[in-house]
C-alpha cells in the first residue's frame, strides 16, 4: 500500500473516531456525576436521527439540525427528572437495568412508530459533493461534519474549564458530598448535564442520519464503541475520552486500510484490553474516590 | 466521601460484557392457549440485528399468508396457529427451534435469513424429523456439504443469484478482462458467495483486484471506499448483507465514485433505504413487486392494503413459503414431516406468483424458480419512493430449463446424512 494511502486512511480514521466522540462524551459525563451508566444513549442517538426523518419535510435539514438535539435534549432532561435522579445512590445494577429497559423501550417505540424496515434519507444537496486537499479527495458532507463536532466539543470544553457552571459540575464528579456541604444542590446541575450528554447524542443521530442507514436498532450500533471509548480514554477525564475516540477510529481505519479489515472490529477491544492492563484508569482516568 | 456508590472501575467492565451478554437475550415466548384443534406452524427470523429489517418483511408476509389460510377454511378443517419468534443468532435460534418443537410440536419450521442460523436450525429439525423451509439463507454450503434431509430452500442459493445478475454483467461488458473488487459480509453467508462469485468470474475471463471482508457491524464504509478509489476497478461486487448494503449505497453516493457497482446479492428494502440518488447499479432478486403476473399483483395489493407498503423479496420468500406447505398439507391431508417431504422430492409443482410454476429439486432441496436482475433508474426517472429500479425478463428465458442458473453436482454436491 502506498504511504499516500496510509495517509489517507489515518486521516479518515481520526474522522470517523469524531462519530464516536459526541456519543462518548455525553456517556462519560452523565456516568461521571451520576454513576449512572446510560445503556439507553444510543436510543437517543436513534430517536434523534428519526426526529431528522420527522422534521427536515417542514424545516429542511438545517431545521432538523437545530431542533432535533433540543427535543432530545428535552426527552434528556425528562428521564433525568422521572427517572435517572432515583437512582445517583441506588445499587448501580438498578441503573443498569433501568437503562438497558429503557433502550429496548426507545427501540421498539421507534420500530412501532416507524416499521421496522430502514428508512431513506440523503445528504441535503447544499452539502453534497467532495472537495479535494491535494491529492486527498474527500467528501464535503464530512467536513462539514466534522466542523460541527469540532465546535461542538470545543464549546463543551469551554463550558467544563472556564464557567461557573462547569466548576461546579467538576467538582461534582469529584466530590458531590463535598459540593452539598458548600451549599449548593447538585440536582439542577444533573439535569443540565442530562440534557448535554443526551442532546450530543441527539445530535450525532442528526449529522449521521444522512450517511448510515436509519433503523431503530441504530443505536445499538453505536453504543458498544462508544463504551470502549469512554473505557479506554479513562472516567472524569475529558481528554482521555477525546484522545480515546480518535485513537479507536484510527485502529479501525489503518486495520481496513493494510488489508485487515475483518479484524477490525477485534481490533478496538484488543486495544481496550491492553490500555487496561497497563492502565486500570483508562488512559487519562483520574482517581475518583467514588468509584474506587 | 460518599460510601453510597459501589460503582467500581472493576463492575463498570463488567457491565461492558454484560450487554454484550444481554443483547443476545430476547423476551421469552408467551405460551398460548394449548388446544389441539389448531395446527402450529413456527417462524424464526432475526428480528434485530443488521439482518432485523428484513426479518420484519418476512414477519408481516407471512402473518398475511396465515390470515389468507385461515380465512380460506384452514388447515384440513383446523385453524392455522403461528407461532413468531426473533432467532437473534445462530445459538438462539437452535434453542428456539427446540422449543417450537418439542414443546409448542409445530408442524414445521419457516424462515430465517442468516445462512449461520439457517445451519443450526436445521440440525435441530433433522434430529426431531420436522420439515424447516429455509426463506432467507443464500449460502450454497446449505446445500451442499451441510444439506439436510428435512430442509428445503425457497430462497435461492448463491450459485443462482450469481448467475442470474452474472448475465447483466456479461452483457453489458463489466466480466471478461475486466478488474472486479469486492466487498465480503465476514459471515458464512459472504464467505461463501465470494468462493461462487470467485468460481464465476474466473470462469468468465475477469480479474480479480481484491476484497475485503467486512465486520457485520461496521456501518462506516469511508476506509474501503478510500481503498476502491485507489484500486480503480471496473466493477465493484458488493457481496454484503443487511444494514451494510444501505450504509455502502448511501456513502458510496457521498464519496462520488462512479465505478459500475453491482452485487451478487441483495434485497429491495436496502434499496429503498438507500433512497433516490443514492442507489446505483445492479442486483439480482427473487422477486419483486413490479413483476406483472395477476398473483403477484394480488399479494402486492393485499400486502400494500395491510401494512401501507409493497411487499420486497424477503416478504415473497415467508409468503410463498407459507402457502406451499398450506397447500401440501391440503392435498395430503396430513401434517407428517416425512409425507410432506416425499411430495416434495416427487417434483410437485407450486404457483410462485412467477410467469412459470416452481419446483423442489430433489437431489439438494433447492426451489427451481425464476429469478431477476433489477438496475437502479436514473434519479430523474424515479416517480415514487418504491418504484426505483427496472427489471429484467425472467432469468432463465422462458425456453430454458430452470435449473440452467442453479449450481451444478460438479460446483455443490449434496448428499443427505442418513
Amino acid at each position: 500500500m502506498s504511504s499516500i494511502l496510509l495517509a489517507q486512511q489515518i486521516l479518515n480514521g481520526l474522522l470517523d473516531g469524531v462519530y464516536y466522540l459526541l456519543i462518548a462524551l455525553g456517556l462519560s459525563l452523565i456516568f461521571s456525576l451520576g454513576g449512572i451508566v446510560n445503556l439507553a444513549h444510543g436510543a437517543f442517538y436513534a430517536i434523534g436521527a428519526y426526529l431528522t426523518l420527522v422534521i427536515s419535510p417542514y424545516l429542511g435539514f438545517g431545521g432538523a439540525f437545530v431542533a432535533a438535539p433540543v427535543v432530545v435534549a428535552l426527552l434528556g432532561v425528562v428521564i433525568e427528572r422521572v427517572l435517572f435522579r432515583r437512582f445517583y445512590r441506588a445499587d448501580p445494577i438498578l441503573s443498569l437495568l433501568l437503562t438497558f429497559g429503557l433502550a429496548m423501550v426507545a427501540e421498539q417505540a421507534l420500530r412501532m412508530i416507524f416499521g421496522a424496515p430502514p428508512l431513506s434519507y440523503s445528504i441535503p444537496p447544499a452539502l453534497r459533493g467532495q472537495v479535494a486537499v491535494g491529492g486527498f479527495i474527500y467528501s464535503f458532507y464530512r467536513v462539514v461534519l466534522l466542523g460541527v463536532a469540532a465546535a461542538c466539543i470545543a464549546g463543551l470544553w469551554l463550558l467544563l474549564q472556564k464557567t461557573s457552571f462547569g466548576r461546579v459540575v467538576r467538582a461534582g464528579v469529584q466530590n458531590p458530598d463535598m459540593v452539598g456541604a458548600l451549599g449548593i444542590s447538585l440536582q439542577p446541575y444533573m439535569s443540565a448535564v442530562a440534557a448535554l450528554g443526551i442532546g450530543l447524542a441527539g445530535l450525532a443521530g442528526v449529522l449521521l442520519a444522512p450517511i448510515y442507514s436509519i433503523h431503530p436498532a441504530m443505536g445499538q450500533e453505536i453504543i458498544t464503541p462508544a463504551f470502549v471509548v469512554v473505557v479506554i480514554g479513562g472516567l472524569g477525564s475529558f481528554w482521555g475520552v477525546v484522545i480515546a475516540a480518535l485513537l479507536v477510529g484510527l485502529v479501525k481505519g489503518v486495520m481496513v486500510g493494510v488489508g485487515y479489515s475483518a479484524a477490525s472490529t477485534a481490533a478496538i477491544y484488543l486495544l481496550m484490553l491492553l490500555v487496561l492492563l497497563f492502565r486500570p484508569r483508562g488512559l487519562f482516568g483520574e482517581r475518583i474516590m467514588r468509584f474506587e | 466521601m460518599s460510601n453510597d456508590h459501589q460503582f467500581t472501575r472493576r463492575s463498570l467492565l463488567k457491565t461492558a460484557g454484560g450487554i454484550a451478554l444481554a443483547s443476545g437475550i430476547s423476551a421469552p415466548s408467551i405460551l398460548r392457549a394449548q388446544g389441539s384443534d389448531v395446527i402450529r406452524i413456527g417462524h424464526l427470523t432475526p428480528r434485530t440485528g443488521f439482518l432485523g429489517p428484513l426479518g420484519e418483511y418476512g414477519v408481516m408476509a407471512i402473518d398475511l399468508a396465515v390470515e389468507e389460510i385461515n380465512a380460506a377454511g384452514g388447515l384440513m378443517g383446523r385453524k392455522v396457529e403461528l407461532l413468531k419468534e426473533d432467532s437473534v443468532n445462530p445459538q438462539t435460534a437452535s434453542t428456539k427451534a427446540e422449543r417450537m418443537i418439542e414443546r409448542d410440536k409445530v408442524a414445521c419450521i419457516i424462515g430465517e435469513i442468516s445462512s449461520a442460523s439457517c445451519l443450526t436450525i436445521a440440525q435441530v429439525a433433522s434430529r426431531n424429523k420436522t420439515l424447516f423451509i429455509n426463506t432467507g439463507g443464500n449460502s450454497d454450503a446449505l446445500r451442499g456439504k451441510d444439506c439436510q434431509r428435512y430442509m428445503f430452500h425457497v430462497e435461492s442459493q448463491n450459485s443462482m443469484y450469481v448467475k442470474t445478475v452474472g448475465r447483466s454483467f456479461l452483457r453489458d461488458g463489466l466480466v471478461k478482462g475486466k478488474k472486479w473488487y469486492s466487498l465480503t459480509a465476514d459471515y458464512a453467508f459472504g464467505h461463501d458467495l465470494l468462493k461462487v462469485s470467485k468460481r464465476f468470474m474466473e470462469a468468465n475471463g475477469g480479474q480479480f483486484a481484491g476484497d475485503d471482508l467486512v465486520p457485520t457491524d461496521a456501518t462506516d464504509f469511508s476506509a474501503y471506499l478510500l481503498k476502491i478509489r485507489e484500486a480503480k476497478p471496473d466493477l465493484v461486487v458488493i457481496n454484503l448483507a443487511g444494514n451494510q448494503i444501505t450504509n455502502f449505497l448511501k456513502q458510496y453516493a457521498e464519496f462520488g465514485l462512479t465505478f459500475p457497482v453491482g452485487g451478487f446479492g441483495f434485497d429491495t428494502a436496502l434499496a429503498w433505504a438507500a433512497g433516490k440518488g443514492n442507489f446505483v447499479g445492479t442486483w439480482p432478486v427473487v422477486w419483486h413487486h413490479l413483476l406483472d403476473t395477476p398473483g403477484s399483483k394480488a399479494f402486492v395489493a393485499a400486502f400494500t392494503k395491510k401494512y401501507s407498503k409493497p411487499p420486497e423479496n424477503q416478504a415473497w420468500g415467508d409468503y410463498i413459503a407459507t402457502k406451499i406447505v398450506a397447500q401440501s398439507i391440503n392435498e395430503l391431508k396430513s401434517t407428517e414431516s416425512p409425507k410432506i417431504i416425499e411430495h416434495f422430492e416427487k417434483g410437485a409443482k407450486f404457483d410462485l406468483l412467477k410467469t412459470r410454476p416452481g419446483y423442489f429439486r430433489a437431489t439438494d432441496h433447492q426451489l427451481m424458480h425464476e429469478m431477476y436482475a433489477v438496475t437502479a433508474l436514473p434519479a430523474d426517472k424515479i416517480k415514487n419512493q418504491w418504484d426505483i429500479f427496472s427489471s429484467s425478463p425472467a432469468v432463465p428465458g422462458p425456453d430454458e430449463p430452470l435449473e440452467v442458473i442453479a449450481a451444478t453436482k460438479e460446483e455443490n454436491s449434496c448428499t443427505f446424512p442418513s
